[in-house]
């Protein structure tokens, strides 16, 4: 385990109830050429992430497409193994462990899956879907499968006359219902929600925000949700965490980001969400990130980011900068960071106008 | 090739001229556009067209007919978009906003669909024109611009290809000319090194520089409507950033028709001069932007407003979902199809139940279909809806 190395993480440590922790979590995806397979480089996917989920609370994953935001989802969810790090679930080691001693993992930790309609096998009925995790981990209801399985329907806002219906018969918002109620099953401690309602209708999208939030207060549970909304983000986190390629450069409480964003990334993020009122339009400034997200098999050096940043500066180029606590519980990864004095005046939507270089990525 | 095109480019270049607003483009953003909502009487009445209006829809209704019954996907749609507006349409999915922007592009199957009404485009009658007729028009005329870029561009040809195609579809130029053309297409949506990257192919693009690639090909032969289906939903908010900036310059440029349709009110607040928000096949609502935003009138628009989550207010604890599901296209509910949803129906005296409300002037220029007397809207939007968005 190289995991004892990396630096310890944030204040959740000191708290002592976390769920779930992470410790220089790295996944590098290896690049394989010529007629020996031999590795000539690695997609540096996730590299050396440290967080922590206390029981009870929301975590977001933010980013833009290509950071990393799903593969740290399948690592917290073991569908891939980590390269490095270390994955604590309720204190124990579960990063390298075998696939028999995931079982009863899976029943603590479960998945809600972004595509409504790729994620449910169209030849099951719903009863066999939902019921599946039943099956699969042997285990036998007081009431009997399917009584069970009618009960979750109900609980996520379906009828149990829907158990024989097949996927295709409903629609997005009630097939995300579904993956919902699966992963329910097993009444898990944490779910991770890789985009649950990115590809909802905005009506819809709210109806399954609140269910999420109404399970959450009943069965007491955790999640982690990968989001690139950062509308939908701000709604439904306790805590907020920015990726950028593979890296982690913010981590902090909802109410902290959204008002005193430090990292030049998410303030750039934030200045770019559509507002739904035209009076903004016209003195709104938005900082224009010009290009697209580096790729990850060959990073910038030092800062990530650094190629795209206004801020940027020879040291940007050369040191890179750790992560660390600027405020209380709020960690940036950033050698000159944004509103290190004390909340941004007013909503941070970006009104007041700030020198920009669109030039020094060009 | 150019032969067939000669009276779109005459026409094009007659309308060029009187672009004296191009420059101003704030003053253009905020000044009101009413004027280009003309008068619709009813549902899908055929009010006579504004005199500048370059796109004038009457009564346009597509139906498909299915073994479980007739789809109804656009049931009697008017408007009227004129040369450098933006019009955004807004609806969930399943409202028609799609069906309508592939039936003005004529890219409906000829023989599965039931088109009637009327597409004027600059004049020229689109519904039941020659497929090849309309064919003719793409490209020039108007073209679209699709939501996934990589199934819209051909994965066997390179990027240049396709744009060189289109381009000499419409100029009579050599292909080393079209070529030149295409590398400063790519070039102004901001591909960088853009005579190399043209003889790549789409896969090979990410996805923001495919979506750039796609409206080059668009603008390609800057046409005099643009439809941008959905053009930013795959795309992370800074990417999209940079489009919907790409789409204004451009449209100020070239001053064209703009007809953007997507599900996020932030990017038509960001973009759009009118608004109409559509709901099983039908405009609930139809008016300038700042009227939608500020006054909303129908329940449906106040359920989206309320629904989402916002960045430029304080968090609420809880978010306000319309209730229910959109509308079975095939049996679409009785009178407004909104009641089975809508908090306010009851308070009609049943004729939300039965009777469809018309598309009417409830303010100038602002038009709602809602059976609610204009007493309860103020009161309702005063008390219930306005405080808490």
């Amino acid at each position: 385990m190289t995991a004892s190395t990396a630096p310890s993480p944030d204040t959740a440590a000191t708290r002592g109830d976390a769920l779930l922790r992470v410790t220089n979590l790295t996944k590098h995806f290896p690049i394989r050429r010529g007629l020996l397979q031999r590795t000539v480089g690695a997609v540096q996917a996730v590299d050396g992430l440290n967080f922590e989920v206390a029981k009870g609370e929301t975590l977001s994953l933010v980013g833009e497409s290509g950071c990393g935001k799903t593969t740290t989802g399948r690592m917290l969810t073991r569908l891939i193994e980590p390269t490095d790090g270390l994955l604590e679930f309720e204190g124990r080691d579960v990063t390298h462990i075998s696939m028999r001693q995931l079982r009863p993992l899976r029943r603590d930790v479960q998945m809600i899956f972004q595509d409504p309609y790729g994620s449910l096998n169209p030849r099951h009925t719903v009863g066999t879907i939902v019921g599946a995790p039943f099956k699969l981990q042997n285990i036998k209801t007081e009431k009997g499968i399917k009584r069970s399985v009618q009960d979750l329907l109900e609980l996520v806002g379906l009828s149990p006359e829907h158990y024989n219906r097949y996927p295709h018969e409903f629609s997005g918002g009630q097939r995300q219902r579904i993956g919902i109620a699966r992963s329910l099953a097993l009444r898990p401690k944490l779910i991770v929600a890789d985009e649950p309602v990115s590809a909802l209708d905005v009506s819809i999208q709210a109806q399954v925000i609140n269910l999420l939030e109404d399970l959450q207060n009943e069965f007491d549970l955790t999640y982690v949700v990968i989001a690139h909304d950062l509308s939908v983000v701000r709604h439904m986190s306790d805590r907020v965490a920015v990726m950028y390629l593979g890296k982690l450069v913010e981590v902090a409480g909802r109410d902290e980001l959204y008002t005193r964003p430090m990292h030049p990334y998410t303030t750039a993020l934030m200045s770019a969400v559509p507002v739904p009122d035209t009076s903004r339009r016209t003195k709104r400034e938005r900082i224009r990130l010009t290009g697209d997200v580096p790729s990850p098999i060959n990073p910038p050096p030092a800062c990530r980011f650094n190629t795209r940043c206004w801020k940027a500066q020879e040291v940007c180029r050369t040191i890179e900068p750790p992560l660390v606590e600027l405020a209380p519980g709020h960690q940036v990864a950033c050698h000159f960071p944004e509103n290190p004095d004390g909340p941004a005046a007013g909503p941070v939507l970006l009104d007041t106008p700030r020198t920009r270089d669109d030039d020094a990525t060009a | 090739m150019s032969q067939p095109s000669k009276p779109t480019t005459e026409a094009s270049v007659a309308a060029q001229p009187d672009t004296s607003e191009t420059g101003d483009r704030a003053g253009r953003r905020r000044r009101k556009s009413a004027a280009t909502v003309n008068a619709l009487d009813g549902i899908g009445g055929l009010g006579a067209p504004a005199p500048d209006s370059f796109l004038s829809v009457r009564d346009l209704r597509v139906h498909f007919p299915t073994d479980d019954g007739l789809v109804k996907s656009v049931d009697g749609l008017s408007f009227d978009l004129s040369r450098g507006k933006t019009l955004g349409i807004v609806g969930e999915s399943g409202s028609g906003k799609s069906v309508t922007s592939m039936a003005i592009m004529g890219l409906h199957k000829p023989g599965t669909v039931q088109m009637t009404g009327s597409i004027r485009l600059d004049g020229q009658e689109l519904v039941g024109s020659s497929p090849e007729a309309v064919r003719l028009l793409r490209g020039k005329k108007m073209a679209m611009i699709f939501q996934d870029p990589l199934s819209a561009m051909h994965p066997f040809y390179t990027v240049g290809h396709q744009i060189v195609e289109a381009y000499r579809m419409h100029n009579d130029v050599s292909t080393s000319v079209a070529k030149k053309h295409a590398v400063e297409m790519l070039d102004r949506v901001g591909i960088p090194q853009a005579s190399s990257r043209v003889d790549d192919y789409p896969h090979q693009f990410s996805g923001g520089m495919r979506q750039r690639a796609m409206i080059a090909m668009a603008l390609s032969c800057s046409p005099d409507l643009l439809i941008a289906d959905e053009p930013t939903t795959a795309l992370d908010v800074t990417v999209q950033a940079q489009i919907l900036d790409l789409v204004r310059d451009l449209q100020s440029e070239f001053n064209s028709a703009v007809i953007i349709i997507t599900h996020d009110l932030g990017v038509v607040a960001e973009l759009s001069d009118d608004i109409m928000v559509m709901y099983a096949g039908r405009a609930v609502e139809y008016a300038a932007a700042e009227e939608v935003f500020e006054r909303p009138k129908h329940p449906y628009t106040w359920g989206l407003l309320s629904s989402m989550p916002r960045l430029d207010r304080a968090r609420i604890d809880r978010l306000r979902p319309i209730p229910g599901a959109p509308p079975s296209l095939i049996n679409v509910p009785s009178g407004c199809p909104f009641h089975p949803r809508c908090a306010y129906a009851d308070r009609t005296g049943g004729l939300s139940q039965s009777q469809r409300p018309p598309l009417e002037e409830k303010a100038p220029g602002h038009y709602a279909a809602c059976h609610l007397t204009p007493e309860q809207r103020t009161a309702i939007w005063e008390t219930d809806i306005k405080p808490t968005l």
